[in-house]
């Protein structure tokens, strides 16, 4: 029934996958802050945040501390609605396996 | 399909999901305390200070004095029990108590409970007593509902429930004291009960 379809290929990743679900309950988070919660490199976090925002799922919002840079990420209704559609496609297959 | 990994998925999700927004999972015990301190405060002003049906209250009185003591002995007796729970709870899973959502999460809590509380003490000061327990009623289910964008739990409802009663109690003058018992007593109880019994199963 073309429910795999909505299964997103972007998502299907772990730490792609972790970003969002922080961001879904959380209006906007900060760069260390998802380093600390989903304990990867600086690197790493930041190609994936990257991906997450040319898709336009999430945006980055760049602003100073002080002197110190500080970068928040902030889920989009897109996003939203995309993880949503996602989460609601993994459900249903591991109720309907086939 | 590989069923598992989609299992996989959705485990890392919900863990995500808890941890960044975790401040959730200590309301139930802090919950019930919270519900049992407003209820013996209530009980003890009920019997010692509450005004006869031949008297008044007035603002500089003795009784008057002593039940706001009373009122802000419970918050912050709810507010230090609900500190020192989540921070033992925070401290056995190795977290960081003090961060950004809990630094959000009391923002938004305190911005709409002490707009109303000096929304009340103004009244209170112009002689208008009658709107109290419906004030404090409605102000913090405001906050409970503002502060619940940065959970994934259940406190909205609990908030939500609270304004309703808070409208409810500012449509039935004189009832206030049995509306405010209902609120913060009743109702923080039976909501802490069940978040407790939720944290017990998960």
């Amino acid at each position: 029934m073309g429910l795999i379809d909505n299964i997103n290929k972007l998502f299907d990743h772990r730490i792609r996958l972790g970003i969002m679900s922080i961001l879904m309950v959380n209006e906007e988070v900060d760069f260390n802050r998802l380093k600390e919660l989903l304990d990867v490199t600086d690197g790493n976090l930041a190609s994936h945040t990257k991906t997450l925002e040319n898709a336009e799922y999430i945006k980055i919002e760049k602003s100073f501390i002080g002197k110190k840079p500080n970068t928040k990420y902030i889920i989009t209704r897109v996003g939203r609605k995309a993880f949503k559609k996602h989460i609601d496609a993994l459900e249903h297959l591991i109720r309907n396996p086939e | 399909m590989d069923s598992k990994k989609y299992l996989d998925d959705i485990s890392q999700i919900k863990d995500l999901m808890n941890r960044s927004s975790r401040f959730i999972s200590l309301s139930g015990l802090s919950g019930i305390l919270a519900g049992i301190y407003a209820i013996i405060g209530s009980l003890v002003a009920y019997f010692f200070l509450l005004p006869g049906v031949d008297d008044y209250v007035t603002l500089h009185n003795r009784n008057f004095k002593l039940i706001m003591g009373i009122l802000i002995l419970v918050a912050v007796l709810s507010f230090v029990t609900a500190y020192l729970l989540t921070t033992r709870k925070a401290k056995k899973n190795n977290e960081k108590i003090w961060d950004d959502t809990t630094k959000r999460l009391l923002v938004n809590f305190f911005v709409p409970l002490v707009t109303g509380g000096i929304y009340i003490l103004i009244k209170l000061n112009s002689q208008h007593y009658g709107l109290t327990a419906s004030l404090m009623l409605i102000f913090y289910g405001l906050a409970l509902v503002n502060a619940s964008k940065y959970t994934i739990g259940t406190v909205k409802y609990l908030g939500y429930t609270q304004i309703v009663l808070g409208l409810i109690c500012a449509a039935f003058p004189g009832y206030g004291f049995w509306f405010w018992v209902l609120g913060f007593g009743i109702l923080h109880i039976v909501y802490g009960s069940i978040m407790y019994l939720k944290e017990d199963k998960a």
